[in-house]
């Protein structure tokens, strides 16, 4: 009945992919971490979307808090507050973080990290440090808290077979209008361009139409895009202000200023203006040490091009960040940059 | 007046078109560029890990177009080769193997149509009516014809023996992007009718939805089709990954929270009259049409009231229910400037109906994100256009 397709995994192939960690401890490694170790390493890869102390950036997630809230309005959910097993901690880490440079941690980085979770959700003491041994021992608060899917007993009455047809209510009235909330995206953009083409006549070409509704577009990106470039030129102190702000984003790898060190990423000072890939000591990308080789300058456009996509700039740079989307935030972040040269 | 588009050539009628291979692999005429996937911004921090909504407004039948079926990433779509795909069996099996992409279609191969409905899919509609249009209401969901390889073949190629007793064993899926995102599947659903899947509509998957290979759990949450499949191990506990521990467990009103509420309920939704799909014709004849599911079976019935669910018409089924899919329903009907207040109910071949979210909310509150398949409420104003509201 078998077919014999593929082949035996081997031992060391097997060891690379099966990851995961079970409840009882199945799969966890050796090795151990301590919160004070935790607290670095969480500010270097986890601050910049989960906060300094864990309590979330932005819409990213919290990981701390929230304790007693969960049969609240808007109940908190967090490791402290709802997670039921700490191996589901452990295991996320390892295999999923930091985001956009996964699997990358040693076993003893991520305990210290897990350790540093724990702390910050008031779990354990400053001087805790988390290892195999003691893995078991860590009680979540909520792990009583969650019952297999009772659906077919509470919800018995939603099976009726024959429900009601005429005179089901006395009265109807509506109680709660979306408009009223109004925070439904708009479909402005393909809206208009279908109104556009519903406009014009069919027998125009398809180009036409889309040449109409980019130029504007493209126009106010480049009278955007004047005004910073000329601010920039003069190091606006409020621009490098704003951009001190856009750089935490930056901080988990970069820093810059006296006493830099090179991190996961490069020391920036002095960056603007300078070669690429040249800083010594740090180990570039073979591309970015390439580039630096052929002569590459970080002028301000070529940083602002880098900056908005590092993939789509340079497809091989070590460099894990997605890109600042904001023009603003581009412009704002090199006269940081440019403000300690 | 006559109609001067039939009493005057026009320029298609005279002039010739594109020729053959004018677009070698097509795409959907411009005029129809409004037919696409859809983001609320406002709903994640970064698309990277985010939702779309298919745009369920606009199309009919049951079958969904790849191009515009949601797309849900914990991680990012990834980019893989065939020549780079491997899929791994490993944990209690006689012979922990590894497969090629070339492999799997060397197996006996089924063709399948099944939905996928993300367990979030009208997440946002547990406190009251807040979005407005079946797209971003009820989009998380998608319905395609899948060819690939049942997941008990490949189960049994790599032998369960080891296994014993396998009343009490999962199997834990997992995917190749960095999200590692992992699910543990009971092993008698594992042997039953899941698929690992390599074709959609006939066609490769696209990239978005896990190319070259993704599972396929029919009428269980979306999140457990993971996507870019590349190990499949068999277990003697679930692993309580954190898909299904912190997310996709939902949170009663008393603050204790279910978990492994895998399959989906039997749900509906008028997709037209809608917010997005007014009504532009004036009286007369009018269609109303939707769309049904349930992840326990077949469709067996749909009614439509038109006036908030005091009374109900039984709704035409288009083809009768297929389990595990979407069926399409049509109410062929006159309209004559009267308000209506929309509902569809949908039932399955178990005999459940679909709730009022009054009946929803008694039993589960106000917090549990998952899981909300509810009756739904469009309000058609005399103008034809609709509205998400709410009603007692």
């Amino acid at each position: 009945e078998k077919l014999g397709l593929g082949r035996p995994a081997l031992p060391e192939e097997v060891a690379a992919w099966n990851l995961d960690v079970s409840p009882d401890g199945t799969g966890l490694p050796d090795g151990s971490g301590s919160v004070e170790e935790g607290d670095a390493l969480f500010a270097d890869y986890c601050a910049v979307c989960h906060g300094d102390f864990a309590e979330g950036v932005d819409n990213w997630p919290k990981l701390a808090g929230g304790a007693g809230t969960l049969a609240d309005k808007d109940p908190l959910k967090t490791v402290g507050s709802y997670w039921p097993y700490l191996s589901t901690t452990w295991d996320y880490v390892h295999r999923s973080m930091p985001f956009g440079n996964a699997q990358t941690l040693a076993p003893d980085e991520v305990y210290a990290i897990v350790a540093y979770i724990l702390y910050s959700n008031d779990l354990v003491e400053d001087d805790f440090v988390l290892s195999k041994d003691n893995f078991l021992d860590v009680e979540m608060p909520n792990k009583d808290g969650f019952i297999i899917d009772d659906r077919e007993s509470a919800e018995a009455h939603f099976w009726k077979d024959e429900p009601c047809m005429t005179d089901c209510k006395e009265t109807v009235e509506i109680t709660m209008q979306a408009a009223v909330l109004d925070v439904t995206p708009e479909e402005t953009k393909a809206r208009k361009v279908q109104e556009m083409m519903d406009a014009t006549n069919p027998a125009n070409k398809a180009g036409d139409a889309e040449a109409k509704t980019e130029e504007p577009a493209a126009a106010d990106e480049a009278a955007a895009a004047e005004p910073a470039a000329e601010e920039t030129a003069s190091v606006d102190p409020a621009l490098v202000a704003e951009g001190e702000k856009v750089f935490k984003k930056c901080k988990a790898c970069h820093q810059i200023g006296d006493g830099a060190k090179h991190r996961t990423g490069p020391i920036l000072t002095g960056i603007v203006g300078h070669g690429a890939g040249v800083a010594e000591g740090f180990k570039y990308s073979k591309d970015m040490a390439q580039a630096g080789q052929d002569g590459l300058i970080w002028t301000e456009e070529e940083l602002a091009a880098f900056l908005t996509k590092p993939k789509a700039y340079m497809k091989k740079t070590k460099m894990s960040f997605a890109g600042l989307k904001k023009e603003d935030d581009v412009q704002a972040v090199i006269a940081y940059l440019k403000s300690f040269n | 007046t006559a109609d001067p588009l039939i009493t005057e050539v026009q320029s298609w009628a005279s002039g010739t078109g594109e020729g053959v291979d004018a677009t070698p692999y097509g795409m959907p005429i411009r005029f129809e560029t409004d037919v696409r996937r859809r983001n609320v911004e406002w709903l994640t921090a970064d698309t990277i890990s985010s939702i779309n909504f298919t745009p369920i407004h606009a199309l009919d039948g049951t079958i969904t177009p790849q191009g515009c079926a949601f797309e849900r990433h914990h991680s990012g779509a990834i980019e893989m080769r065939k020549q780079d795909y491997r899929l791994m069996i490993n944990g209690l099996v006689d012979t922990p193997l590894v497969f090629t992409y070339e492999d799997l279609e060397r197996f006996p191969r089924e063709n399948r149509v099944y939905f996928c409905e993300c367990a979030a899919n009208t997440g946002m509609e547990w406190a009251g009516a807040q979005l407005n249009g079946a797209q971003f209401t009820h989009g998380m969901i998608h319905n395609m014809e899948y060819s690939g390889v049942s997941l008990r073949t490949l189960l049994e190629e790599a032998g369960l023996d080891a296994a014993g007793d396998l009343k009490d064993k999962w199997v834990y899926v997992e995917g190749a992007d960095a999200s590692s995102n992992g699910r543990s599947i009971p092993m008698e659903k594992a042997l039953d009718d899941v698929l690992v899947a390599f074709k959609a509509n006939g066609e490769a998957l696209r990239k978005e939805h896990g190319y070259p290979v993704r599972l396929v759990v029919p009428g269980w949450e979306g999140n457990m089709w993971v996507k870019w499949l590349r190990r499949i191990e068999v277990t003697d506990q679930p692993v309580q990954s954190r898909e299904e521990t912190s997310k996709y467990t939902d949170t009663l009103a008393n603050g204790t929270s279910r978990k492994w509420t895998w399959a989906m309920d039997a749900k509906s939704v008028v997709t037209s009259p809608s917010p997005q799909a007014p009504i532009k014709h004036g009286n007369g004849p009018l269609v109303i049409t939707g769309l049904a599911w349930s992840g326990r079976g077949a469709i067996k019935r749909v009614d439509v009231s038109k006036d908030g669910g005091t009374t109900w018409e039984t709704a035409r089924l288009a083809a009768p229910g297929e389990k595990m899919a979407l069926t399409r329903f049509y109410l062929d009907t006159e309209w004559n400037g009267e308000e209506m207040l929309l509902q569809s109910r949908a039932m399955d071949e178990t005999g459940y109906v679909q709730p009022t979210k009054a009946e929803l909310r008694d039993v589960r509150g106000e917090n549990s994100i998952y899981h909300n398949n509810c009756i739904q409420t469009w309000w058609v104003k005399p103008n034809g256009e609709a509205e998400n509201v709410e009603v007692s």
